[in-house]
């Protein structure tokens, strides 16, 4: 009885973590799928949104509801912004100097952010207390709940907005083929622009609520988290949406039962592990179809 | 086959003298002990730099996972050197064997992988080797493993160095190193055209690895303490900056660059935020004006400067 109220409660802490991974995993995918990028600069995207929430639920006294619109907002500008100054020059230049310069990106968010906000952690507000309902023994607390309602409620709305709106549907033209929908008169310049603006968006979310969840942010936080959701990201099939919300919740899941039952410090290898794995059994991940190579 | 032709010659001439000069400078204590440790760093740094740059820029398979071969070759090395109390050149030969058994191993699987993918994995295998060396008691731990004897002399780094360069000029000028620019150029074309891809990128894979473990070696013997955090992926990250910046595809480059990223390192040390910042928009604006790097796939024997001193020595291959 004892070990399975545990493994119930490793699978709790499991689904929030991973939930957030999944939040973090979706900007990672659209973009992967237009621009075919990895985006290295996206986990520090994601700080900069835990730091806006920051400032707003510390210095503005926004409770937080408001700070994680003003976060959302925010960042998903500057996802735009770090889209137009540093990987649209690059457009049409070979993949790996665009990979570089996302490694470039990265670096320089951290650091600008680490010489403003200085590297000492900062302890996020307790907003809850010791809000929690139990049931049958496990404990689901207040930030736990925040971060499954937040993540379902965004999940619901960008699924809408991909199949249900036209900028959607130019957002999956895009993804299935660039230079096509360009034919077919899609601003591919803009959708890429939006796309970031998104993605970048649901990472800031990601952000606060981790703030929220482990009570501490500092400049580098993004890193580890960034790298995961991208193994996240592929595990589900890279460019597919419900593929990066699978594949967020899973590594979550897995992580918090290596940190439960084996040993905290190899969590960050369970993840690489998973990715290896997945890369050499199957590249195209969870959802993925096969596709032949052309030359 | 010539191992060493007239333009090596006229190199090695120019390295002995840079020696003696630099060792005189050690001996007379006119270098300060940092400046002499900084010394050390580079020369490690350029084994690391063109050992990145023979898998990165010749073979063209986006690794950035150096910094975890290096530490295999630098706990090896130790615990040969510290625990079985064996001579510093066993400790060398077995943190490269070692550490190019595992590069091996690893490139068997992980080079079947292209571009974005292989970079995170191999960054993830970095990032593993690093935590079970974490998990090992026997090495230390997370603690690191003290009272390393100070091996590394600046003799050792600079002839250990030298002979990194020539192995790995001479690799890229042989059947085999042409191999690896054919895949590096267009992979389908090469295994067209009857070149052995898989064979070529896990050799390059394990060379560099191997190049790796002899750095790791050299590095842990300079220090009384090596901790696995000296090995993390921002490390190879620092490597992959020294490539980048002096030219994916160039010896030379490699060299600049180590020295270079070496050199702003140590002036900026007291204020690493900055340094970051300054590294990070060189590399931006060096992918927008110049993404071949300082000196793209030029080498220094191949400039007209060089020829121009040595006329006869002009000869269109490095």
């Amino acid at each position: 009885m004892e070990v399975t109220h545990q493994v119930l409660q490793q699978l709790v802490n499991g689904i929030s973590l991973g939930s957030i991974y999944a939040l973090i995993a979706l900007g990672y995918t659209m973009i992967y799928g237009i621009i075919k990028l990895i985006n290295f600069a996206h986990g520090d995207i994601y700080m900069v949104g835990a730091y806006i929430g920051f400032y707003a639920i510390t210095q503005a006294q926004l409770s937080i509801v408001p700070a994680l619109i003003i976060s959302f907002v925010v960042t998903g500008i500057l996802g735009m912004v770090v889209e137009k100054l540093a990987y649209k020059p690059l457009r049409h230049a070979p993949r790996i100097s665009v990979l570089i310069t996302a490694i470039g990106v990265s670096f320089f968010l951290e650091y600008t952010s680490m010489y403003f906000v200085s590297p000492t952690p900062r302890t996020f507000p307790a907003l809850f207390g010791d809000v929690a309902i139990e049931l049958g023994g496990i404990v689901i607390n207040g930030q736990q709940m925040l971060i499954l309602g937040i993540t379902t409620i965004l999940m619901i709305v960008l699924t809408y907005v991909v199949h249900r709106t036209k900028t959607g549907k130019a957002m999956r033209a895009a993804s299935f083929d660039t230079e096509t929908a360009q034919l077919m008169g899609i601003d591919s310049d803009r959708i890429i622009s939006i796309t970031f603006g998104i993605g970048s968006a649901l990472a800031a979310v990601a952000g606060v609520l981790v703030g929220v969840y482990y009570n501490s942010i500092d400049p580098l936080m993004g890193i580890m988290p960034g790298l995961k959701a991208f193994v996240a990201a592929v595990l589900g099939g890279i460019g597919i949406l419900p593929g990066a919300v699978v594949g967020g919740l899973i590594l979550g899941i897995v992580e918090a039962f290596v940190s439960g039952f084996v040993s905290s410090t190899f969590r960050d290898a369970a993840a690489f592990a998973i990715l290896i794995l997945v890369l050499l059994f199957k590249p195209t991940g969870i959802f993925g179809k096969n596709t032949k190579e052309k030359v | 086959m010539k191992y060493l032709r007239k333009n090596d010659f006229i190199m090695i001439g120019f390295a002995v003298v840079l020696f003696a000069v630099l060792q005189g400078l050690i001996a007379g204590r006119i270098l300060s002990s940092f400046w002499q440790l900084n010394l050390l760093i580079v020369g490690i740094n350029v084994i690391m730099a063109v050992s990145l740059n023979l898998i990165n820029g010749y073979t063209g398979q986006f690794s950035l996972g150096h910094a975890g071969f290096m530490a295999v070759g630098a706990y090896v090395g130790v615990v040969l050197t510290t625990n079985f109390h064996l001579p510093f050149l066993a400790a060398l030969v077995a943190g490269a064997v070692a550490a190019g058994i595992l590069g091996f191993l690893i490139g068997i699987p992980t080079l079947r992988l292209r571009g974005d993918y292989l970079a995170i994995a191999t960054l993830g295998l970095g990032e593993i080797i690093r935590i079970v060396i974490m998990n090992i008691d026997y090495v230390g731990g997370a603690a690191g493993f003290k009272g390393i004897p100070h091996h590394t002399t600046f003799a050792w780094v600079f002839f250990l160095m030298l002979f990194a360069l020539f192995f790995i000029k001479n690799f890229v000028n042989s059947n085999q190193g042409r191999a690896c620019l054919a895949i590096r150029e267009n992979e389908i074309a090469a295994e067209s055209m009857g070149v052995n891809t898989t064979k070529y990128k896990i050799m390059a894979f394990t060379i560099g690895a191997a190049f790796a473990g002899v750095a790791g070696v050299l590095f842990a013997h300079s220090f009384y303490l090596i901790s696995p955090n000296s090995f993390t992926f921002m490390q190879s990250f620092n490597y992959l900056i020294m490539v980048v910046m002096g030219g994916l595809g160039s010896i030379t480059g490699s060299i600049a660059g180590a020295f270079v990223v070496t050199f702003i390192s140590a002036a900026l040390a007291s204020w690493p935020e900055f340094r970051m910042i300054i590294y990070a928009l060189a590399l931006i604006l060096m992918m927008f004006y110049r993404p071949q790097g300082l000196f793209g796939y030029m080498e220094v024997t191949n400039m007209r400067i060089f020829r121009k001193i040595f006329k006869k020595g002009g000869r269109a291959d490095g």
